[in-house]
């Protein structure tokens, strides 16, 4: 089976948006899922919402999420929201 | 703030949360997870940020001030709705000032001279308990101490303070919202059962209960496992004592007590007043609307506002108006009466009336003596007030201090009221607050006025400091030929010359004396040929004070230089206790013992070594020998160093060839060590590497050719160098094996340390097991140290390994040519006695302070094996294990 990979660039005021585009593209993708939050400086809880959702959606489907370009911030609310392990981050 | 429990049910909070509904469970843990995003966004905040939320949450409180004291006091029932709104007022205008200024984000706070920065880290999510009596003024603090930390919080009102509260929360919550807090951040259970309580207080993602309410509410909060800021109740005393300002007094308490009806817990209970005021002080009362109650009064009341029961007050009474009180108990009282005060003769049980009482009735004490007064003060701080508040009238400074040190308590107020008082920023400069801690005499964990640092984790960067270092060698150092004339500089009434019968047989004695002025009284003591014992030092003490001599020349080697070294110092402080003063230390500059400062008797030591090893002429050590107890003692102060240092090379032309050897290499030890001490610095390397080179140099010479001045002269020059680097850098290994060695087998240190000298080197040059703490190294660099001195000495090798190897090698050839024995077992010890002695050998060498500069810390089983190197002997052979080892 072909892998279909998709990426996303998520703009800092579009999280919420941008995921939910993202998910109704779920079922056309296999294997992974690349999500650029590069330009996102902060995230606030309905992003943090949209995310878990996001990955359970992703998890369902066995796509996997790689987030790019994740500020270290950002990274520490989805730690303490014990959201990090359900993703995999690049640089 | 604390009732003792109006609402029974807060009493007890059941620690399991078992009886829950699934739809019940689903609920908490929504509001928990909310709790738990906004918290974790909110660590992204600024300090700018948050500041842009406080504000506009202090303004609207203040703005919804009566609103809240109106929905207060109707659902409460309780207290007086003016003075909730000056509480509300107080939580949000005065909370502000005291935290607007003040950072909790990042650095908090800075300390550049102890290299420390104190860095803010939110909790998380608080689970919040607020009382029924300051229901809407605690919320308000809480909300706004929060958003200042960063944090969310869920909250458990009072259930008959609930309405109020959530309204408060409300206000406070969409305020935040508005200006930019995350969603969730704050969330008040909307009716509650004590299970849900308890389900919060064990929450996983809960991280601190801050527990305002009933014993029971606290209690159950210490108890859930979680950190905790559970305030307790009070039972505040307060002593009239008769230097008091009474006017002042009596308004502050009437002010105190009847503010919102007596529910502030930390307002006055007992007052406590002196005979000789007690009249006045309740004609002043009663001027002032208050009811002095009669005995019969006394009675009814106490009947009526406490349980006979418990022992505590009833619940129906907390907060009510003094009339309405007195229309319970059935007094007949003047309708604008504000208080009622009632006598009592003591504190305890059979004194209903001397426990917390949160309303107007006030008991009185009359005190015969200030010791009486203070007496009954601690009672009623024990009868269930330990840690929270008391408070003072008086003048007198002394009668101050003392109520201070009685009181057990979070709070000492002096001359001011004790509940608004105690809310801080108001008549002192105590952090407000509406949460009184009441350390562990109330079973708190602190006893501050609740605050902002305490919804913080305050994380503390330590930077490594500089370790302050230090140079220290006596004031004046006379060198080479003929330095000894520089004595005659030194004027003296009466001089003692220390010394030894040998050296006085060298005509040693006499050259000295040429050079002291006229005029000067001179005594000769002479002391055995031996290391020196107390026994020998206390004659000399004898004789100084005999002789009430101003200055002290030693002439000698070692053991003549530290014998006067310590009778300088009996001499000079009589009460010094040796030892006390010889007591182990790991760091001389953090050591528990001092030395003495106190002096009877000043005099001048002027040293004038006769040896080229020790260089005891400037060092602060001095050895002792203790017969008794087979041991060695080592003083160590830089108070034992010398006035004067002479090392004129004439005395030492004497030495015979051992003497040479020994001392020689006792010098060469001394370099060594320094030069790669964890203790060394740029200003003792000069010196210890200066001392190598001209000890490798003409060491050799002076030992072939006794007579020659300049191999002598160099000699004698290296021994004070060395000496002035390790008085510095200190010794290490090598000299802890060599003082066990030397002790247990009565060898000469320097020879003891010529047998241990090379293997030393090998073990020093590799690759630790362990690393001592060490601040004044930034790393392990012996092994690069061995490598920069055989470069200095000229012997060659290409990497830090043949450089080392080199080292040990040069140093292996001195040692033959000073006709060293190889091994121990040339000594003529056998092995079995050797291995005997092993047990002994390595807990005296571990037990010697020298090592403790050593690059490596040696462990027991390395410094058995040192010793088993050394007696095994040298040769390369023996060594290329240990260099092996060695780092690249
Ligand atoms: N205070 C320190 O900093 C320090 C450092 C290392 C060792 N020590 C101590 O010093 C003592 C050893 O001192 P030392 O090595 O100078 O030996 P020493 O003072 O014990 O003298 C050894 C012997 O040599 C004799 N002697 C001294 N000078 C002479 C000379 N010019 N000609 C002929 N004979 C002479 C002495 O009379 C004595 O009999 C030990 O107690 C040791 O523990 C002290
Ligand atoms: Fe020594």
């Amino acid at each position: 089976m072909a892998m279909i990979a998709v990426w996303l660039k998520v703009e800092e005021e579009r999280v919420v948006q941008a995921l939910q585009e993202a998910s109704e593209k779920l079922d056309g993708i296999e294997g992974e899922v690349t999500l650029d939050l590069s330009s996102v400086r902060r995230i606030d809880p309905s992003a943090v919402r949209a995310m878990a959702e996001f990955a359970g959606m992703a998890e369902d489907k066995s796509v996997k999420v790689v987030l790019r370009g994740v500020n270290v911030d950002v990274y520490k609310v989805l730690k303490l929201v014990k959201l990090a392990s359900r993703f995999s981050f690049v640089s | 703030m604390v009732t003792r429990d109006v609402m029974q049910q807060r009493v007890q909070i059941p620690l399991s949360a078992e009886s829950l509904t699934e739809e019940r469970t689903a609920y908490l843990e929504r509001l928990v997870r909310q709790a738990r995003t906004a918290a974790a966004v909110f660590t992204q905040f600024t300090q700018e940020d948050v500041d842009r939320l406080v504000k506009p949450m202090v303004l609207a409180g203040l703005d919804q001030a009566q609103h809240l004291a109106r929905l207060a006091v109707e659902e409460t029932k309780l207290g007086v709705m003016e003075d909730k709104v000056i509480k509300n007022m107080v939580a949000t205008e005065f909370a502000y000032n005291y935290i607007k200024d003040k950072r909790t984000v990042g650095i908090i706070r800075e300390f550049p001279e102890r290299n420390l920065v104190e860095m803010a880290e939110p909790i998380g999510v608080i689970f919040s308990i607020t009382p029924i009596t300051n229901p809407t003024s605690t919320v308000l603090f809480k909300c706004i101490m929060a958003i200042k930390t960063r944090n969310a919080v869920i909250f458990s009102p009072h259930p008959n303070a609930w309405r109020c509260c959530s309204e408060a929360v409300k206000i406070m919550y969409e305020t935040a919202l508005k200006h930019g807090a995350p969603e969730g951040v704050f969330a008040c259970l909307e009716s509650h059962t004590l299970q849900d309580n308890a389900y919060l207080m064990h929450h996983k993602d809960v991280g601190l209960i801050d527990a305002t309410g009933g014993p029971g509410a606290v209690k159950a909060a210490y108890s859930s496992g979680k950190p905790a800021l559970g305030v307790g109740p009070g039972n505040t005393p307060v002593y009239l004592e008769r230097t008091a300002d009474l006017n002042t007094a009596v308004t502050d308490i009437i002010l105190s007590k009847t503010f919102d009806n007596g529910t502030i817990c930390a307002s006055e209970q007992t007052a406590v007043i002196d005979d000789e005021i007690y009249d006045l002080v309740l004609k002043k009362f009663a001027a002032l609307g208050a009811h002095i109650c009669n005995e019969k009064e006394v009675k009814l009341l106490a009947r009526t506002v406490i349980d006979p029961e418990t022992g505590f007050m009833q619940a129906a009474a907390v907060g009510q108006k003094a009339i309405d009180i007195a229309r319970l108990a059935g007094l007949s009282v003047n309708p604008g009466t504000k208080l009622l005060i009632a006598p009592i003769q003591g504190v305890g049980r059979e004194h209903p009336l001397s426990v917390e009482k949160l309303f107007p009735v006030l008991s009185v004490y009359r005190a015969k003596s200030v010791d009486e007064a203070l007496k009954v003060c601690v009672d009623v701080n024990h009868a269930g007030g330990l840690g929270h508040t008391a408070v003072i009238f008086s003048r007198n400074d002394d009668v101050i201090r003392q109520f201070g040190e009685l009181m057990n308590a979070g709070r000492i107020l002096v001359n001011s009221p004790g509940s608004v008082g105690a809310v801080g920023g108001v008549y002192n400069d105590l952090p407000p607050t509406f949460s009184f801690g009441c350390g562990t005499g109330g079973g708190n964990s602190t006893t501050d006025n609740v605050n902002i640092y305490h919804y913080l984790n305050i994380k503390r960067v330590a930077r490594r400091t500089q370790a302050h270092m230090w140079f220290r060698v006596p004031n004046q150092i006379y060198f080479n030929m003929n330095a000894v004339a520089n004595v005659h500089q030194f004027a003296s009434r009466s001089t003692i010359i220390v010394t030894n019968p040998s050296l006085e047989q060298f005509g040693h004695v006499d050259l000295v004396r040429r050079y002291i002025p006229e005029g000067t009284h001179v005594h000769v003591s002479v002391i055995p040929d031996a290391e020196p014992e107390v026994k020998v030092v206390m004659q000399g003490v004898e004789a100084l004070n005999f002789y009430k001599a101003d200055q002290i020349i030693a002439l000698g080697g070692g053991s003549v230089i530290d014998a006067a070294k310590i009778m300088k110092l009996k001499y000079e402080s009589p009460e010094a206790d040796l030892e006390e003063l010889a007591a182990p230390f790991l760091d001389l500059r953090k050591r528990v013992i001092e030395y003495p400062t106190e002096k009877i008797n000043r005099v001048r030591l002027i040293a004038i070594s006769t040896t080229s090893g020790t260089g005891s002429e400037v060092t602060p050590f001095a050895v002792l020998t203790d017969k008794e107890r087979a041991r060695k003692v080592t003083l160590a102060d830089y108070s034992l160093t010398p006035d004067v240092a002479i090392v004129d090379p004439q005395f030492v032309m004497s030495m015979p060839k051992g003497l040479t050897a020994d001392t020689g290499v006792d010098c060469l030890t001394h370099a060594l060590e320094a030069a790669v001490s964890s203790y060394a610095s740029a200003y003792t390397d000069c010196n210890a590497m200066q001392a190598i080179r001209m000890a490798f140099k003409y060491l050799p010479i002076a030992y072939q050719h006794p007579r020659d001045e300049e191999a002598r002269c160099m000699m004698h020059n290296a021994a004070c160098i060395a000496a002035m680097a390790f008085s510095n850098a200190s010794v290490g290994v090598n000299h802890a094996l060599a003082h066990a060695f030397g002790a247990r087998f009565g060898v000469a240190h320097g020879r003891a340390n010529a047998l241990m000298l090379p293997h030393v080197i090998a073990y020093n040059a590799s690759v630790p097991t362990k690393f001592l703490p060490s601040p004044y190294q930034k790393g392990y660099v012996a092994h690069k140290k061995y490598a920069t001195i055989a470069d200095l000495l000229g012997l060659g090798g290409h990497t830090i390994d043949e450089k080392v190897k080199n080292l040990v090698a040069a140093t292996e050839q001195l040692l033959d040519q000073l006709g060293f024995p190889r091994s121990i077992a040339d000594l003529g010890i056998s092995k079995e006695e050797f291995e005997r002695a092993m047990p002994d050998l390595t807990k005296l060498a571990f037990d010697d302070p020298s090592w403790r500069s050593n690059p490596r810390m040696p462990l027991i089983s390395e410094l058995a094996e040192l010793f088993w190197k050394a007696y095994q002997g040298r040769g390369l052979g023996n060594m290329a294990d240990a260099v092996r080892q060695q780092t690249a």
